[in-house]
């Protein structure tokens, strides 16, 4: 984290940098909003529960928009399910990230059909694909690792909230 | 009460009315006209005893003239004895009386058999789509309706 604890403060400071520790404290706890929607939820409740344990991670899932950060989109998109998660996608405050867990929220998986969503990212923009049908625990696990890593690369989102400058997405 | 004392009472009450009769596997399936569905089925109700109406589902048979069969399955509670009928519904008249009124449970069994295959049902207390969102268009169980959506490309296999 590069944290540096300056000998002329004394042991009661450290010193870092803004976007550090706001990155550190958001990948830190990422809360997902507890939405699922085919038998990826299965796993997702899986993963969450107490052989895998996503608490240790601080990711608890939430009940309400209001409070998440990220939703992991867990199983097949209807079109008449759609309007419902773009609303709850619209409820969740800034910044927010959208996972897509498994082949159907990816791709449509093997739904290519009239009734199904050939992909959530042809609403929402996904940041993690996860593949799999349906992924396991640890290919959940690894995707929000990998969501974790994206959040730390992340520079000044906090100066752009406040309006100074733009955000930075590094690779 | 045999599946053959049951045909006899239908077509002795019915008799202008039944189309075909098939035995299969100990289950019997009367073809009717779909003019007197809902006296047919009252009279199945009241005094054949079939009080249940298990499913009512639509058949596409595209290229057959009628294209559509409506089929009621019914079940007296009773006597535990099935009953199969099925109403002819032409392309040209998509249409037929609900038998709502004799089986409360028809109501949402028929709209979902006009939401997903396009058979009116005349009478129906509430004929809105029960499973496609509210403003789709078509009816996707039809046979000539495109498996991948109208606004969509056509799979034509791997290597094409």
């Amino acid at each position: 984290m590069g944290v540096e604890q300056p000998k002329t403060l004394g042991s009661g400071f450290i010193t870092t940098s803004l976007d550090k520790l706001v990155n550190w404290s958001r990948a830190s706890s990422m809360w997902p909003m507890t939405f699922g929607l085919a038998c990826c939820a299965i796993e997702m409740m899986a993963t969450g529960a107490a052989r895998f344990d996503l608490d240790r991670m601080g990711i608890l899932f939430r009940a309400s928009p209001r409070q998440a950060d990220v939703i992991i989109i867990a199983g097949t998109v209807t079109k008449k399910m759609l309007p419902v998660i773009k609303t709850v996608y619209e409820q969740m405050p800034e910044p927010r990230y959208v996972i897509a867990m498994g082949a159907c929220a990816s791709s449509g998986g093997i739904f290519d059909t009239y009734s199904t969503v050939q992909g959530i990212d042809e609403a929402l923009p996904v940041d993690v694909y996860i593949p799999g049908c349906p992924p396991r625990p640890e290919g959940l696990l690894y995707g929000l690792m990998k969501l974790q890593e994206k959040i730390k690369s992340e520079r000044n989102t906090f100066g752009a909230a406040i309006g100074v400058g733009e955000v930075v997405h590094e690779a | 009460m045999s599946d053959q004392a049951i045909v006899e009472k239908l077509k002795g009450k019915f008799a202008s009315e039944v189309v075909d009769v098939v035995e299969f596997r100990d289950e019997t399936t009367v073809t009717v006209k779909k003019e007197k569905i809902v006296d047919i089925c009252t009279f199945m109700r009241d005094e054949l005893g079939y009080n249940l109406l298990c499913d009512l589902c639509g058949v596409d048979y595209m290229g057959q003239d009628p294209r559509f069969l409506v089929v009621y399955n019914m079940y007296n509670i009773t006597t535990k004895q099935r009953f199969r009928i099925k109403a002819q519904v032409s392309e040209q008249d998509c249409c037929i009386d609900t038998v709502s009124t004799v089986w409360g449970t028809a109501n949402w069994l028929e709209r979902e058999c006009w939401d997903l295959m396009g058979i009116e049902f005349t009478g129906h207390p509430d004929p809105r789509r029960i499973l496609m969102p509210a403003d789709w268009e078509g009816h996707p169980l039809r046979k000539d309706y495109p498996v991948q959506g109208p606004d969509r490309e056509p799979y034509k296999g791997r290597l094409s």
